[in-house]
C-alpha cells in the first residue's frame, strides 16, 4: 500500500456537523484497527490523536455536513489539501439529520433551543459536503457500515475502485434469509427504496427499514408510498420516515413533502 | 520549565484533540492571576430539540441516538423513559433488566474508548493510542479486545452497535432468547478478567494534584449502582424525582459556546459524572469492584478530576458484573414491548450516561406529537464545572510555560470525557497573559 516514494499514505479523517458515529466506526474496526494503523499515517484525526501532520493528505474521509460560513470555507481548504476526497455517513453525503432545518426557517429552531440566538452564526441549510467540493467516493449510511469503510480504505490506497453494490435492502434481507415484514405482516418497511450496507438489519429484529443508509440508485419511491399506504401506513407518517437521516436526498427530499409530489 | 516572568499572557488551544466533537478553550493571566477561563464550544448547533417538534412520540429513541454516536443508548433510554413517563408506561422485569444491560454494553464501550483512546495517552506524554501500542501494545490490545466484547453486547440486544434499532417505547422490537445471552456469557466473563487487568494499570498511574469542591449530582437507585433510573440526589442536600429537575436545574445561554450552561438553581455549578458517581453511590457497588477500588486506593471521598479514569475502569469492572448477573438471571419475556396508550401529558427521564446525568424532557398532545422537548446532555452540566477546574489548574501551575500549561490543560477537560457532540455541541486552548 506504500506510495512512490515509499512512505505510508497519509490518512486523514475531518468532522463536520454530526455525532461521530461514522468516525467512530472506524475505531470500532477492532480486529484491524492496528494493522490499518500501521499501514497508513494517521496524519489528522482528532478524535483520536493530538498529533497534527500537516497536508497533502493522500485520503481524506469527512463526516459531517456544511451548516455555517466557517466550516464551507474548511471544506474547501481540505480538498484542496486532498488526493482522495470520501464522504462517510449521512450526514456529509446527504446533509444528515440536521437538514431538516432546510425545510423550515432556521429561525424559529434557533428560538426553540437558545435563548439568545444573536450569539449563534449558523447557516440556514445543511448541505452535503458534495454541494461544496468535488467527491471522489460517498460511502452511506447513518452510521456507515465498518465493511464498507474497510472496503473503500483499501480500495483508494490500492488506487481502484471500491466494491460497494448499490442495490436496496431487500436484496440483502434475501441473502440473510429474513421474512419479508412487508409482506408477512404487514409492516411499512422503505427497504425496496434503501441503499444496501446494513445487511436487512432492522427486518432481522421484526421492525422495518426506516432508510437510515438512503435512497438506492433510481428508486421508485412512488410505488413504494402505494405499498405502504396499502399497509395501512398514514399519510404523515409516510412524510416522516422519509423525512429523518437522509432527508435533503433525492428523492426522499419530494417523497417526504406530499404537495411537491407530482 | 522555562518560564520567564512575562507579566500577561493568553493561553488558547485552537482545536482541543481527543474529545467527541468541537470545542476550544481560552485563560486570560493578570499578572500572574487566572482571570477569565472560557471553554468555547464551537461545534455547529444541530437543533434536535427544534425538529423533535411535530414528530410522533415512538421518534425520539432513533432520532436522539443521532445526537451522540458514543452515547446513543443513553440517548435512548432517556427518551424512552421520559415518553413513558408522559404516557403512564411503566417498563419493569425482564425488559428493565435488558435496557439496563444494553445500557451496561455501552458503559463498557464508551469507558474503554475514553480511558485509552482519550486519556490515557496524556498520561504518558504521547498522542493517541496507537502511540500508545508502540510501547505497550498488549494494553491497547486489551483495550480493543474488551471494547469489542461491548459492542458485540451492543449488537446482540440492540442490533448495531452505533444507534442500535432494536429500541422502542415501551421495550424492544425483539428480545434475545435465554441461550443467545448464556453463549455470550464466557465472552463477559473474559472481560472481566481484562476489565481488572485495566483498574490495576490506570490505578498505578501518576496523578497530577487538584481538589475540586463542585457540588456532585447523580441517580441514585434503592439497590443498584444508579444507571437507568433513580432518584437524582447531590452531596448538597438534593434529593428529587426526574419530574422535580426542570424546579432545581436552569440552562444558560452564554455568549462563548454553543453548548448551554446548566446550573443548580439555588447554588450554581456541580458536578455530574463518574466523580459524582462514585461518590454517592460508592455503598452500591458490587463486591468485585469495590474490592478492585480499594486495591488502588481509590475512596469514595475522591475529588480529583484526573482519578476520574480510575472511576471509569472501576465503574467497567462494575457493570460487567452486574451484566454476569443480569444474563443469568435471564427469563424471555413473554412480549418485546407494551404497549402504549397514547395521549397527551408531559415526561421527564433522567438516566447516567457514561459522562453524567442526561435528562430528557417531552411534552405530548393528546394524539401523540411532540409539542416541545428538552434535552439537557451531561456536557452541557459540567460546563461550568470544568471552566472552574481549569481556572484551579492553571493557577497552581502557573510556572509553567505556555506549552506545559496547554498540555496540563487538554487533560483537565479530558478528565470529563466532554462529550462535545452531545452538548451540540471540541477543543482548542488560548492563553492570554497580560
Ligand atoms: S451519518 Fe449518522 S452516524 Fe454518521 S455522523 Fe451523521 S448522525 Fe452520526
Ligand atoms: S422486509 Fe423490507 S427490506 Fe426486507 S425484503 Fe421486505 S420490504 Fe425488502
Ligand atoms: S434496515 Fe434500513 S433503517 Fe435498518 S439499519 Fe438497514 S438501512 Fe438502516
Amino acid at each position: 500500500m506504500n506510495n512512490r516514494s515509499g512512505s505510508r499514505p497519509k490518512l486523514a479523517v475531518w468532522k463536520f456537523a454530526s455525532c461521530d458515529g461514522c468516525q467512530l466506526t472506524l475505531l470500532d474496526c477492532e480486529d484491524e484497527l492496528l494493522e490499518v494503523a500501521g499501514r497508513v499515517e494517521i496524519a489528522h484525526f482528532l478524535e483520536a490523536s493530538s498529533a497534527r501532520v500537516a497536508g497533502p493528505f493522500d485520503l481524506s474521509l469527512v463526516e459531517g455536513s456544511i451548516t455555517t460560513a466557517h466550516d464551507a470555507d474548511r471544506i474547501r481548504k481540505v480538498r484542496a489539501e486532498s488526493k482522495s476526497l470520501v464522504t462517510i455517513g449521512a450526514c456529509a453525503t446527504a446533509g444528515g439529520i440536521q437538514a431538516l432545518r432546510n425545510f423550515t426557517d432556521v429561525d424559529e429552531f434557533l428560538s426553540v433551543v437558545y435563548a439568545t440566538p444573536s450569539f449563534l452564526s449558523t447557516l440556514g441549510t445543511s448541505t452535503p459536503i458534495s454541494d461544496h467540493v468535488p467527491v471522489d467516493f460517498e460511502l452511506r449510511g447513518c452510521p456507515i457500515d465498518k465493511r464498507q469503510l474497510l472496503e473503500v480504505i483499501g480500495a483508494f490506497l490500492a488506487g481502484r475502485k471500491p466494491n460497494v453494490r448499490d442495490h436496496c435492502v431487500c436484496v440483502e434481507c434475501k441473502q440473510r434469509g429474513n421474512p419479508c415484514v412487508l409482506v408477512a405482516h404487514g409492516t411499512p418497511c422503505l427497504g425496496p427504496v434503501t441503499h444496501a450496507g446494513c445487511g436487512g438489519l432492522c427486518p432481522a429484529f421484526n421492525r422495518g427499514c426506516y432508510g437510515c443508509f438512503g435512497p438506492m440508485e433510481s428508486p421508485n419511491v412512488e410505488s413504494l408510498i402505494g405499498a405502504l399506504t396499502e399497509v395501512g401506513m398514514p399519510a404523515e407518517d409516510v412524510d416522516r420516515v422519509f423525512h429523518t437521516f437522509n432527508a435533503w436526498s433525492e428523492p426522499f427530499r419530494t417523497a417526504g413533502r406530499r404537495e411537491e409530489r407530482p | 520549565m522555562t518560564h520567564k516572568a512575562k507579566p500577561s499572557r493568553t493561553l488558547t488551544t485552537e482545536e482541543l484533540a481527543r474529545v467527541e466533537g468541537e470545542g476550544a478553550m481560552r485563560v486570560e493571566i493578570h499578572e500572574g492571576t487566572v482571570g477569565r477561563v472560557e471553554l468555547n464550544i464551537y461545534e455547529p448547533p444541530r437543533f434536535f430539540e427544534g425538529f423533535l417538534r411535530g414528530r410522533r412520540y415512538s421518534e425520539p429513541p432513533d432520532i436522539t441516538a443521532r445526537i451522540c454516536g458514543i452515547c446513543p443508548v443513553a440517548y435512548q433510554m432517556s427518551a424512552c423513559r421520559a415518553i413513558e413517563d408522559a404516557l403512564g408506561l411503566e417498563v419493569n422485569g425482564q425488559l428493565r433488566e435488558l435496557r439496563r444491560l444494553l445500557y451496561c454494553a455501552e458503559w463498557i464501550e464508551s469507558h474503554i474508548l475514553h480511558i485509552h483512546f482519550l486519556h490515557l495517552p496524556d498520561f504518558f506524554g504521547l498522542d493517541s493510542a496507537i502511540d500508545l501500542a508502540g510501547i505497550n501494545r498488549p494494553a491497547v490490545e486489551r483495550a480493543l479486545a474488551l471494547k469489542k466484547i461491548g459492542n458485540e453486547l451492543l449488537e446482540l440486544i440492540g442490533g448495531r452497535a452505533i444507534h442500535p434499532i432494536n429500541v422502542q417505547v415501551g421495550g424492544f422490537y425483539k428480545v434475545p432468547t435465554r441461550r443467545e445471552l448464556l453463549a455470550f456469557r464466557p465472552k463477559l466473563e473474559h472481560a472481566r478478567d481484562m476489565a481488572a487487568e485495566v483498574v490495576e494499570l490506570v490505578g498505578g498511574l501518576d496523578f497530577p494534584e487538584l481538589e475540586v469542591d463542585h457540588e456532585m449530582v447523580a441517580l441514585r437507585h434503592p439497590t443498584e449502582y444508579a444507571i437507568l433510573d433513580g432518584r437524582i440526589i447531590s452531596d448538597g442536600g438534593l434529593d428529587i424525582t426526574d419530574q422535580e429537575y426542570p424546579e432545581h436545574f436552569v440552562e444558560e445561554h452564554v455568549e462563548h459556546s454553543t453548548a448551554l450552561h446548566s446550573r443548580i438553581r439555588a447554588r450554581g455549578t456541580y458536578l455530574v459524572g463518574p466523580l459524582a458517581r462514585f461518590r454517592l453511590n460508592f455503598d452500591r457497588l458490587t463486591t468485585v469492584a469495590a474490592d478492585a477500588a480499594g486495591a488502588v486506593g481509590l475512596t469514595a471521598d475522591c475529588s480529583n478530576p484526573f482519578r476520574s479514569i480510575v472511576v471509569r475502569a472501576v465503574e467497567t469492572l462494575d457493570v460487567i458484573e452486574v451484566g454476569l448477573a443480569i444474563v443469568d438471571a435471564y427469563d424471555e419475556p413473554d412480549r418485546p414491548y407494551l404497549e402504549a396508550t397514547i395521549g397527551g401529558g408531559t415526561g421527564h427521564g433522567a438516566t447516567e450516561a457514561p459522562r453524567g446525568l442526561l435528562y430528557h424532557r417531552y411534552k405530548l398532545s393528546d394524539d401523540g406529537v411532540i409539542t416541545d422537548a428538552v434535552i439537557t446532555p451531561p456536557t452541557s452540566q459540567n460546563q461550568a464545572a470544568i471552566e472552574d477546574d481549569l481556572t484551579r489548574y492553571v493557577q497552581a501551575n502557573i510556572g509553567l510555560d505556555d506549552e506545559e500549561l496547554r498540555k496540563g490543560a487538554e487533560v483537565t477537560i479530558r478528565n470529563h470525557d466532554p462529550c462535545i457532540s452531545c452538548a451540540t455541541h471540541f477543543l482548542d486552548l488560548t492563553v492570554v497573559r497580560t
